[in-house]
């Protein structure tokens, strides 16, 4: 069964098997407002639990996206360059970013669980 | 994700128009704008309860009421966005008819003997041809220090009324208000008064459909033409109406006593085609029409002649050379000056944002990007900036260095999007 985790910092990572999806939540994405581009990390690159790893550009701004967890970038959502409004209409399904090989599946275990990440929201309004 | 600050200060606003005791104010082709603010994600760049110390304006109550997400801006709580979105609300101004609120910008007026005393006066500070405009004309110009740089632009209406003869009505950025005020009373001889009109709200309406919904309640606002401008009454409520604003599109400013302001929104707002719009797309429209925003594309380093904003300095005014800054003005006009704005297009999707640097094919950084973004009309990103001479025809290739990575892009012709003003015959 895959295991959905949510960072502080609004992303959210999915493990199925060994490989992890990384997207930004539906709160992230309701308070960007329009998604005009995503900048994805090349396949390959090796990033850093915490590191910089995509852009996400509004109308308004861009916003680094970190990773939540450390591994391999093995696939990245093509689909966000025509249609990175995708991220507006499906933060958590279609509008994902790119897929990880975990370097160490256990680094998700300090990330929050959606009750968790609910709470944590509950702090911020 | 954290947000890496954008465009958040809030530098400038614009100008629009103004009035006197019976007359308001409107406003501004090119000049000012909308920034903004955070756009969200980490904790701290979320929305938070504005502090006390920022200014509402008459239509706070409705902006929250109506879903309006406050930013501060310029000093003023005020809406960057509603429910809709950005990009919605910047193509409903685009195809329909828009609701600005733009009551944060300065308005004032200059009073004095007769035209010709005031408009003396004010063209001391100021390179447009004031003398020469007419009853019930508008005309775009700037403050000018000493050097040439621009200290603020703004929108000069002289009233329509000949028992007003002698008053000037001036929209000014809502972030240079004390400035301007301050650098007026200290240089405005004595026989010319600065009346600050505070008591007042201003809106805009811009679209193809603004003179439709407009002209039902206010009929004589239907044969203005682009930047002229008159005293009348909207469903009974005295206002000042200019044929102006800071979109591109043909539309009204409409200027009234703060009191009456939220009355007339309101009958806007009951026509089905009017929609309340943010400060979001106000300057993303403003960039699309190539319009300048003061703190980003002008301030006091840039000149008019630098800024393209050649063509709104009088004929008499540069063969004189009497305002401030007018040696550099015009040893610029006849030599070219060292660098221009320009319209700047990225091939790929990426926005090249405020502060980009720009390069020569060789690799020289030759400008920097002064107002960068998506425009929704164009379907891509643009931005404007400056860019040294010799680099300024449109089709020039250039590179934009955005994330320490070159995009290729090209200089072009502004606005980006057709300008749709009511220019008359």
């Amino acid at each position: 069964m895959a295991t959905m985790r949510y960072t502080k910092d609004h992303e959210w990572i999915r493990l199925d098997g060994e490989v992890a999806t990384v997207g930004i939540t539906e709160h992230a994405q309701q308070q960007l407002g329009d998604i005009v581009y995503v900048e994805l990390p090349e396949l390959g690159r090796k990033v850093d639990k915490g590191g910089e790893a995509a852009v996400v550009e509004s109308v308004k701004a861009a916003s680094d996206v970190y990773a939540p967890a450390s591994g391999e970038v093995v696939a990245v959502n093509q689909a966000l360059d025509g249609t990175p409004g995708a991220v507006n209409e499906e933060a958590e399904g279609k509008g994902w970013f790119f897929r990880l090989k975990l370097a160490n599946a256990s680094e998700l275990d300090a990330l929050m669980t959606d009750e968790q990440y609910k709470d944590y929201l509950a702090t911020l309004s | 994700m954290t947000q890496a600050p954008d465009i958040t200060e809030p530098q400038a606003a614009e100008p629009q128009a103004a009035e006197p005791t019976t007359i308001a104010p409107e406003a501004a082709p090119s000049v000012a704008a909308p920034a903004e603010a955070s756009a969200v994600a980490a904790d701290d760049a979320l929305p938070q309860a504005a502090p006390q110390s920022l200014r509402q304006t008459p239509l706070h109550a409705l902006h929250v009421t109506r879903g309006g997400r406050m930013v501060p801006f310029a000093g003023y709580d005020m809406p960057v966005q509603y429910a809709g979105g950005i990009i919605a609300e910047h193509n409903h101004v685009r195809t329909q008819a828009g609701l600005f609120d733009v009551s944060h910008m300065g308005q004032a007026f200059l009073a004095g003997a007769d035209h010709e005393t005031v408009a003396r006066a004010l063209e001391e500070l100021v390179p447009g041809d004031i003398l020469g405009l007419a009853p019930g004309r508008q005309r775009y110009t700037q403050l000018l220090d000493e050097n040439g740089g621009i200290l603020d632009d703004l929108m000069v209406t002289r009233s329509a009324d000949p028992a007003e003869d002698g008053v000037l009505m001036l929209v000014i950025n809502a972030a240079t208000k004390e400035a301007d005020y301050a650098h007026l009373t200290a240089r405005l001889p004595g026989n010319i008064k600065l009346i600050r009109a505070e008591h007042r709200g201003l809106v805009a309406v811009q679209g193809p459909m603004a003179v439709q919904v407009v002209g039902r309640h206010c009929p004589e606002a239907v044969p203005l033409h682009f930047m002229s401008a008159i005293s009348t009454r909207f469903d009974g409520i005295d206002c000042h109406i200019s044929r102006s604003g800071y979109t591109g599109e043909d539309g009204y400013e409409i200027s009234c006593k703060a009191t009456r302001l939220r009355a007339i929104v309101e009958r806007l707002l009951s026509e089905p085609v009017v929609k309340l719009i943010g400060l979001g797309a106000r300057d993303s429209l403003r960039l699309e029409a190539g319009l300048c925003l003061y703190g980003h594309d002008i301030d006091t380093t840039t000149s008019p002649v630098e800024a393209a904003l050649t063509w709104s300095i009088g004929k008499r005014r540069r063969e004189h050379g009497d305002f401030p800054g007018a040696e550099r003005v015009q040893r610029e006009l006849r030599d070219g000056a060292a660098r221009l704005r320009v319209g700047i297009k990225p091939e790929g999707r990426a926005p090249a944002r405020e502060g980009t640097a720009i390069k020569s094919a060789d690799g020289r950084t030759i400008g920097k990007v002064t107002s960068g973004g998506f425009g929704p009309t164009v379907n891509g990103p643009i931005s404007m900036g400056y860019v040294e001479h010799g680099f300024t025809a449109p089709g020039t290739p250039v590179a934009l260095i955005v994330r320490d990575k070159k995009l290729a892009a090209s200089v072009v012709a502004l606005p980006f999007v057709p300008h749709r003003y009511a220019r008359g015959a």
